[in-house]
């Protein structure tokens, strides 16, 4: 294969992410413009990048439709909280709590991955959806254990023997913490891309029945691949909870965070972890960051709704904010990528180059 | 804990009531997974934003209810009978209608340039027109739940020291959903346009090569399964009188799992399946708790698909290569 030339455009922008907090008077010119911390904010965007990645895995490398991520991402940050909060006798810390997170969210994977994954493609969507809210609804339910949707509150940072390292207030240990989970994710997932596993990967979801008859085990593939990103998921369920010092709320893990980073990766490029890391800082920069600060100017410059009705029909103030749009704009994101560019705005290399250039040359599935 | 659920689940009475409920929910849970079920027997799609349909049906009715005047507290107890019939005449007209041209015009739009694609490629276009009706619904009703004016009363029709209950609205939604599916097994099975239906959905090359214009039959699925969640939408706003903006989503999957329940594709199936879930879902509030009828029902939905993928009705199909 023959390597792109040219910058290594993921090494250019993990560099510029890691000498940001460098320049503390950029985040102070942004905090006083916007009222928030724009660095204060990159560690939850670099754990969705981490979750995407995970996801990608399976939706973009395998090609099988994963509705219920947020279901294991939501069993790593429960780990983490169950063995770290002082309301339990464990408090083991962070640094032993992780590993579990990812040994439950992964052992969860395999004990629904085995009977699920023969299911026909949009049956296994259905099942890892299914799955997702039984999920949800039991952290719900089981109060005794999960705190309900009183969460539990306080999941300690992780402790660091020799440096003394103020987590709370200062944004930078979560942010490099978190950056370096996602770098090591990213170069883990590309090793493994490019080893037989990966090939094998690939080779599953161009055509089952041909990588079947070439003697690969398709099942225990797609649980292998099912079981990575429910691990990957776990570690980056741990992060959350660590850095937002709580395990949020049932409900942060249900079926919209899901297919919110299912639209990350659609945008981004299914398969790509360029396109993956570009999906996620769009979506997220945008849902997260753009939007709050664009109300706030909006209802700085204007006070609440600004008209009532428009030709006659209400408009409810919903209709008047950025945010009160982002599940149109999710919509219209899903429908116009697969409709004019299903490979994505990155699209991932090497289908470019397998995939013969017109549709109409591909067979159909039908 | 085990002997008080022994207890409850013997009280004849109470036992009777609970199915009373859970068939009445069943049937318009039936009346949803339909649209669902013909849908993908035809193209093989999923359609997630059945649930969100049915959802904005509900909405333009509340609209409906709120042009007549019965929407504000208080109108109902002086508004007249024919108000409140003709406002239902309405909505059983205005509602389908709408859900049905959304339909159809969503599949015109969004579906049908994707035909040729990938099989996942309009499932997540569903998940997008799904999220933008949702969107929709939002800025309609607003973000709370919200009160559907409960024009029926809640009389017992079996007299008013009956042990059991059973009232006019759960006699509503028996007296429009079974017609409606009787009307709907008329058409597929007698007709030449079900007929052409039914050759679609077993070869949709075939059936183009003997002269059906599938495109045309596909559009008529579309069309029929919205105007049945129209129904549904309406009938289920009257019964349990709260709408909001994610019901869709909840509903649509309950419709969901009884359509795959009773074998996807298959209309007698999509019934009993809806009948079954509603069941489940009746009898788990009543013995397990209403805060896990959600988890039983998914878990019920994982469990089927595990074990017979085909369903209680459909036939074992092998994958097509």
């Amino acid at each position: 294969m023959n390597r792109k030339v040219g910058p290594r455009w993921a090494l250019v922008v993990f560099l510029v992410l890691a000498i940001y907090p460098l320049f503390p008077a950029f985040d102070g010119w942004f905090f006083s413009a916007t009222a928030r911390s724009l660095g204060a904010q990159m560690p939850t965007l670099f754990i969705f990048a981490i979750l995407a990645m995970g996801l990608n895995l399976v939706v973009g490398n395998v090609g099988l439709l994963h509705l219920g991520i947020a279901a294991f991402f939501g069993i790593g940050a429960y780990t983490m909280g169950i063995l770290t909060v002082p309301a339990y006798p464990f408090e083991i810390g962070f640094w032993l709590a992780l590993p579990c997170g990812i040994a439950a969210a992964a052992a969860v994977g395999l004990f629904i991955g085995v009977p699920t994954l023969r299911l026909r493609g949009d049956y296994l969507a259905l099942v890892t959806l299914g799955f997702g809210e039984v999920v949800r609804f039991t952290l719900k339910n089981l109060d005794a254990i999960t705190a309900g949707t009183r969460s539990l509150v306080p999941v300690p940072p992780p402790a660091t023997p020799i440096l003394t390292v103020d987590w709370l207030q200062d944004f930078r240990p979560f942010y490099y913490l978190t950056l370096g989970f996602l770098v090591i994710v990213y170069w883990m997932l590309g090793s493994l891309e490019r080893s037989k596993l990966g090939r094998a990967w690939v080779a599953v979801r161009e055509d089952e029945l041909a990588a079947s008859c070439m003697g690969l085990n398709v099942s225990r593939l797609k649980l292998s691949a099912f079981i990575c990103s429910a691990g990957i998921a776990g570690l980056a369920g741990g992060l959350y909870a660590s850095t937002i010092t709580s395990t949020a709320q049932p409900d942060a893990y249900d079926f919209n965070r899901s297919i919110f980073l299912l639209c990350c990766l659609i945008l981004g490029g299914l398969g790509s972890r360029n396109g993956v890391l570009l999906g996620v800082f769009l979506l997220y920069g945008f849902d997260q960051i753009l939007s709050p600060i664009v109300d706030e100017k909006l209802q700085l410059a204007y006070g609440a709704p600004i008209r009532r009705e428009f030709l006659g029909i209400p408009i409810s103030a919903q209709m008047q904010t950025f945010a009160g749009w982002r599940l149109f704009l999710f919509g219209v994101v899903l429908i116009v990528m697969m409709r004019y560019r299903p490979s994505g705005l990155i699209p991932n290399d090497r289908i470019k180059e397998e995939l013969p250039p017109d549709p109409d040359a591909r067979p159909a599935t039908k | 804990m085990l002997p008080i659920l022994f207890a409850e689940a013997f009280n004849w009475t109470n036992l009777q009531q609970q199915c009373i409920t859970g068939l009445t929910s069943g049937a318009l849970i039936a009346l949803i997974a339909l649209g669902y079920t013909m849908v993908y027997g035809i193209v093989e799609l999923i359609n997630f934003a059945h649930g969100d349909l049915f959802m904005l049906g509900s909405c333009l009715a509340l609209t409906i209810f709120t042009a007549f005047g019965l929407a504000q507290p208080g109108a109902i107890d002086s508004a007249s009978n024919v108000t409140i019939l003709l406002a239902i005449a309405c909505c059983l007209v205005a509602v389908p209608i709408f859900c049905a041209g959304l339909n159809r015009s969503v599949d015109y739009v969004v579906y049908r340039p994707l035909r040729t694609a990938p099989r996942l490629a309009p499932l997540v276009s569903a998940i997008g027109v799904s999220f933008i009706f949702m969107n929709i619904g939002l800025f309609w009703v607003g973000p709370q739940d919200v009160n559907f004016p409960d024009v029926i009363q809640d009389r017992n029709l079996l007299g008013d020291d009956a042990n059991l209950r059973f009232t006019l609205k759960n006699l509503l939604v028996v007296g429009v959903t079974v017609p409606l599916m009787i009307a709907l097994t008329v058409f597929v099975k007698f007709t030449s346009l079900g007929k052409a239906m039914r050759a679609t959905a077993q070869n949709p090359t075939a059936a183009r090569l003997m002269g059906i214009n599938t495109e045309f039959v596909i559009g008529t699925t579309f069309l029929v399964g919205g105007a049945l969640a129209g129904f549904g939408s309406v009938v289920y706003a009257l019964y349990v009188n709260t709408i909001s903006y994610q019901m869709g989503f909840q509903n649509g999957l309950y419709a969901f799992t009884a359509a795959v329940l009773g074998g996807i594709g298959n209309i007698p199936g999509a019934v009993l399946g809806g009948l079954v879930i509603g069941l489940v879902q009746a009898l788990g509030t009543a013995y397990i708790g209403a805060t896990w009828t959600s988890a039983i029902v998914f878990a019920v939905l994982i469990v089927i698909l595990v074990f017979r993928p085909s369903g209680l009705l459909g036939a074992r199909v092998r994958e097509k290569v």
